[in-house]
């Protein structure tokens, strides 16, 4: 069974997937679909982590985990580049201490749009699954449309100015309707599935005025979100003792006997079985011993018998 | 006695639901959504797990990590509640049980298999992406059967983990007995061998 994470993402940054050219426009972005069986965040902190390690400040809108959860596996050094917008605590202001971010999720989703730090920056949508379960599709697309060309309405982009939006869809929660919708909203489209226990993404690049190149990857992401590149498919898997599992010897409390002891073995090797034609029984066949009664056949007939002594056989031409 | 000594706090739905129409309609009750003409929300049941949960600060020695079993989940779809409201209700209840107190919600969920039930596949969908741990328990693909009465999927879905691939997804085949429930992997069960 296939299942699909899309990543969405604005181009410029340095992709992990190395795609053959790398001439997109600010605010290009790119979602990654993901399925319950092939998860996607891990991919998600892997794009972080080089987008940190690249000197981007990172900006996490988090709904599905915590803080805590989230940071797990980042160093400190990737860690202090990371600012993450808490939507996970109390997305919908039921606790009513005022610890949640102002205006729910959409305004914290704008309030990404009038960010004022220069310098390159990553947002990253974790995810974009949740908003759209959460908010109307329109008001995500327009906000998403503005959070990845923000730059451009300013009029002073440069070249290092880029947005980069990253973010993570389900896509088993939504129709085709707003899955196609937030798929033309994106430059490149990661799809995520896998076979034998190994991932795999399919990636989509749209460039414009190009045709849309696919490219598949398999890859396996490492314990510190290192990604890590694999040259193709998955070989069957050789079978490899589990350790953690006892071998456990499947022939013990049987309740029947599966070895044989030496004298069992002699008996059955002696044993001459009913429908072998040895010489022996061949000779007892042809030659009745004496004493050996031999066998008659008593036959009356009735009235409505026929005996008729010739040979029905006669008159073939054999 | 665990229910006596407080460590066993059981709302039973079916009860609690009636309760909820002989009631003065200002007490706020844990399934007040029941009362409510659109499919609403869930945060009374919320506060009600809250309440029941939360840890005694009174000096005596409270209780470990607390454990949140809800049975079950589609239950509240047939009742008028949105798939959405209901994985916000999870949601609450892993942002306060899980992550503040250290404790493990378990949640059970039907799937409705051939029947297509988009309400219930998003509800479906939505729990497995927001847990840790999926455990799928099905029928035999051949047929039911005397002496093995299913088949259980086991998915680890932590990604922080340091587990090898492989680890990721296992599948053993149990029978229920009285009380129990034995376990052996596919192929072994003690009848056949």
């Amino acid at each position: 069974r296939h299942v699909r994470q899309r990543l969405r993402r604005s181009g410029g940054l340095a992709r992990p997937l190395a795609p053959p050219t790398d001439n997109c426009p600010n605010g290009s972005s790119r979602p990654s679909h993901d399925s319950v069986e092939w998860e996607g965040r891990s991919l998600l902190k892997a794009l972080i982590k080089k987008s940190a390690l690249c000197g981007e400040q990172v900006h996490i809108l988090g709904c599905e985990v915590s803080e805590e959860e989230f940071r797990e596996g980042f160093d400190s050094n990737i860690n202090s580049r990371l600012v993450y917008h808490d939507l996970f605590r109390d997305p919908l202001n039921w606790s009513e201490t005022g610890e949640t971010l102002p205006g729910g999720p959409l305004e914290a989703l704008r309030a990404l749009c009038r960010r004022t730090h220069p310098g390159p920056v990553t947002i990253a949508l974790d995810s974009l699954s949740w908003l759209l379960l959460h908010l109307p599709c329109t008001t995500l697309c327009q906000t998403l449309h503005t959070l990845s060309h923000q730059d451009s309405c300013r009029g002073d982009s440069s070249p290092g100015e880029q947005v980069h939006v990253l973010g993570l869809l389900h896509e088993e929660l939504h129709g085709p309707g707003p899955l196609g919708v937030l798929s033309s909203l994106a430059q490149t489209e990661v799809t995520l599935s896998g076979a034998l226990g190994q991932a795999s993404a399919h990636i989509l690049y749209r460039r414009p005025q190009q045709r849309p190149t696919h490219q598949t990857q398999w890859f396996s992401i490492l314990p510190d979100f290192s990604l890590e590149l694999q040259g193709g498919p998955p070989l069957e898997p050789q079978p490899y003792p589990d350790p953690r599992v006892p071998s456990m010897d499947p022939t013990t409390h049987l309740t029947f006997n599966l070895r044989l002891s030496k004298k069992e073995r002699e008996a059955k090797d002696s044993l001459t079985l009913p429908f072998q034609f040895s010489s022996e029984k061949q000779q007892a066949l042809l030659c009745p011993g004496l004493g050996q009664a031999t066998s008659h056949i008593f036959y009356e007939p009735d009235a409505y018998d026929d005996l008729d002594q010739e040979d029905p056989d006669d008159d073939l031409d054999v | 006695t665990a229910r006596e000594c407080g460590q066993l706090v059981f709302l039973e739905g079916l009860k609690s639901a009636v309760d909820v129409f002989f009631r003065p309609q200002e007490e706020p009750h844990p399934l007040q959504f029941l009362r409510e003409a659109n499919s609403g929300n869930l945060q009374p049941l919320y506060e009600f797990v809250q309440e029941a949960l939360k840890p005694m600060d009174s000096g005596e020695a409270a209780w470990r990590c607390p454990v949140l079993l809800v049975d079950d989940l589609s239950v509240l779809l047939s009742l008028g509640v949105g798939a959405v409201a209901v994985l916000d209700f999870i949601h609450y209840c892993r942002a306060t049980v899980c992550r503040e107190w250290k404790g493990n919600v378990v949640a059970l969920v039907h799937d409705s298999g051939d029947a297509e039930d988009e309400e219930n596949d998003i509800l479906l969908n939505g729990l497995g992406h927001q847990s840790h741990l999926i455990l799928r328990a099905e029928g035999l693909a051949t047929g039911f059967c005397k002496d093995v009465h299913g088949q259980l999927r086991i998915l680890w879905r932590r990604p922080s983990e340091p587990t090898a691939q492989r680890d990721r997804s296992l599948t053993y085949q149990y029978k229920i007995q009285d009380k129990n429930v034995s376990f052996f992997a596919k192929g072994m069960s003690p009848a056949v061998l």
